[in-house]
């Protein structure tokens, strides 16, 4: 074989493995993308789903906050006047364990008839809808408050 | 009660996978192809080979597909890559065996790459038999202290007289009706399984109940004790069996376990304690040890005697360069054992640093995606095989490519799915599989029901 050929052959054989490692890793980045893109189906089956009914209570300050998604989900805090951990730590108010979520991650905190969430220095933060908290955040009553694979809302 | 359940569109992946397993075998084709241009001997029984080689994996991609939906869809294309690259060189050091055969006016040696491709099968057949029968990888957890006296059976098998047999100054082999087989491959599989069904029960105990020295927290020596005993196991190996590597990789798993389980740094520095102790024990103990201390410190000053395979190795490595000599165009096959422990400087040599920081790369993809099923899964027993099993792979390659590239001392271990050698190829296969298993079952969509009293829905 020539010469040429064969560099041709060799550089030619390099691309092709980097072209494979290349799109392995473009796979790996829409994986990674996928969860946000990830949206929930309409409800498959709702029973006996109560009609909305317009509460004169909303003005009241929020009693509880509620988890609507991840391994604790249907669980109920109820809020007094002192502020909530949450965390993986033994210790804190709401005990989340999952590897996403820090040992100290957020803090819930009573103003008045509103609550405000820190964040308190977690690596995966913590999110209101799509937005990351970055210092402290009023949170609405229906906003969905996000820590790891967790969702929690405020419920009056 | 009202039941509210939320699904989730997860897409499956599965053709995904189906493309890069087609791209890694043509990535495979495409070597073989080279091997054969340079070496002049296009051999007609190559191609059955290769055939063969892409039908297996087809077929395993079949049983991923049917059985396991939601698997991650890069980890089988990954190892693919490895094998089919593994088998290429395979294929191109036993062209030179036979070239050197001919101007010798010698035998012709058996190629080993058909031997290869049959442990392949036997591999992919056990990886689809896991996949289609290991239905929840959660039943492993009750074969916990079962999986550990296995492992430690296996692992001490070749000490048995009459079974294990001496090859290359290490006791690691057993031969059955003539088959030879390394049953130190299965064993790590085994001890992974143990290591993680045991510490997912006290990895509480191990984290939270510390006594303290000196005002520092540290472990109470009790908990330790399972540690020690880990670490004499892997003594005991390094003593009985002349095996370095595998007594590493068995100390270096349960420590990373160990850190895994408890996310505590006290276990990583007492088991590097424990390691520096060991090791330096070992040094003044035995010879063997001390010879792979002054090979990797100083290997040109032997460059003839204990460090002539290291200086080949090296000298391989900077024939190669930064793109390679290209295929067939080196002489990897000057190196001692270049199929086996080596294969890893002959693929330096051909492909350069170019293609090395390539094959990198994957196994570092590899490493990923078990790290990645790790977190994604819901129980502790699974997210802890799923690393230890990760750990496994990401500890070998790193010890065998580091010791190769003499970044660390050189240990006899094979590098996972290129070696030739079937022990390893198959319980590298068997090791995947599992890791597919527990993937499918961290990337399945949940149903997430929710149970919530009358008033607190639209409340």
């Amino acid at each position: 074989m020539s010469e040429l050929l064969l560099n041709v052959l060799r550089i030619g054989f390099l691309l092709v493995l980097w072209w494979f490692v290349l799109s392995v890793i473009s796979v790996l980045r829409r994986d990674l993308q996928a969860p946000r893109d990830a949206k929930p189906l309409t409800p498959a089956r709702t029973t006996r789903r109560p009609s909305p009914r317009p509460t004169l209570r909303s003005k009241k300050a929020a009693s509880g906050i509620v988890i609507t998604e991840g391994p604790l989900a249907g669980t109920v805090i109820p809020l007094g006047n002192s502020s909530i951990t949450i965390g993986r730590a033994p210790d804190s108010t709401v005990v989340l364990d999952d590897d996403f979520v820090s040992t100290n991650h957020a803090r819930l905190t009573p103003q008045g008839t509103h609550w405000v969430v820190e964040d308190l220095g977690s690596t995966n933060g913590t999110w209101i809808g799509d937005t990351k908290v970055t210092g402290p955040t009023l949170l609405k009553s229906k906003a969905v408050l996000r820590i790891g694979r967790t969702s929690l809302e405020l419920r009056s | 009660m009202s039941q509210i359940l939320r699904q989730y569109t997860v897409s499956t992946r599965r053709s995904t996978e189906l493309v890069l397993l087609v791209g890694a075998w043509l990535v495979g084709v495409f070597a073989w192809i080279l091997v054969d241009a340079s070496s002049d001997s296009g051999s007609l029984g190559g191609w059955s080979a290769l055939l063969s080689a892409g039908l297996l994996l087809l077929c395993a991609h079949a049983v991923v597909r049917w059985q396991a939906p939601y698997a991650d869809p890069v980890l089988l294309p990954c190892v693919a890559l490895l094998n089919m690259l593994g088998l290429a060189m395979i294929h191109r050091l036993d062209a030179a065996n036979a070239a050197r055969a001919i101007a010798n006016d010698s035998p012709q040696p058996t190629p080993d790459v058909y031997l290869q491709l049959t442990w392949m099968l036997l591999g992919l057949i056990l990886f689809s038999l896991i996949i289609a029968l290991l239905r929840n990888h959660r039943r492993l957890a009750q074969f916990t202290f079962t999986s550990g006296l296995i492992g430690i059976v296996l692992l001490f098998l070749p000490l048995v007289p009459g079974v294990g047999n001496v090859v290359n100054g290490g006791r690691l082999w057993i031969s059955i009706l003539g088959f030879t087989f390394q049953p130190g491959e299965l064993a790590k599989i085994a001890l992974a399984i143990f290591f993680a069904g045991y510490l997912v029960g006290r990895r509480h105990t191990l984290a939270h109940v510390r006594g303290s020295i000196l005002g520092i927290g540290v472990p109470r020596f009790r908990d330790v004790g399972p540690l020690i005993f880990v670490w004499f196991v892997a003594l005991l190996v390094l003593v009985l069996e002349h095996d370095l590597g595998t007594s590493l990789l068995l100390f270096g798993l349960f420590t990373v376990l160990l850190y895994v389980a408890t996310s505590r740094r006290s276990w990583v520095v007492i088991g590097a304690l424990l390691l520096g102790v060991g090791g330096s024990a070992a040094y003044f103990a035995f010879g063997h040890v001390r010879i792979r201390f002054s090979i990797w410190l100083d290997p040109f000053s032997q460059a003839n005697g204990d460090g002539f395979q290291i200086v080949q190795s090296l000298y391989g490595l900077a024939n190669g360069g930064l793109f390679g000599t290209g295929w067939g165009q080196g002489y990897p096959q000057l190196v001692p054992f270049a199929k086996t422990d080596f294969i890893t400087s002959a693929l330096g040599e051909e492909l350069g640093l170019a293609g090395l920081i390539a094959i990198l790369l994957v196994y570092a993809i590899v490493v990923e995606r078990g790290a990645r099923a790790a977190v994604g899964t819901r129980d502790p027993f699974g997210n802890l095989l799923a690393i230890a099993l990760t750990t496994v792979i990401g500890l070998q390659a790193f010890i065998v490519i580091g010791g190769v590239t003499r970044l660390i001392p050189l240990t006899g271990l094979t590098t996972p799915f290129m070696s030739y050698g079937g022990s390893s190829l198959v319980a590298n296969y068997i090791l995947v599989a599992l890791l597919i298993r527990i993937s499918n079952s961290a990337r399945a969509p949940q149903n997430f029901a929710l149970d919530l009293p009358k008033s607190e829905v639209n409340a």
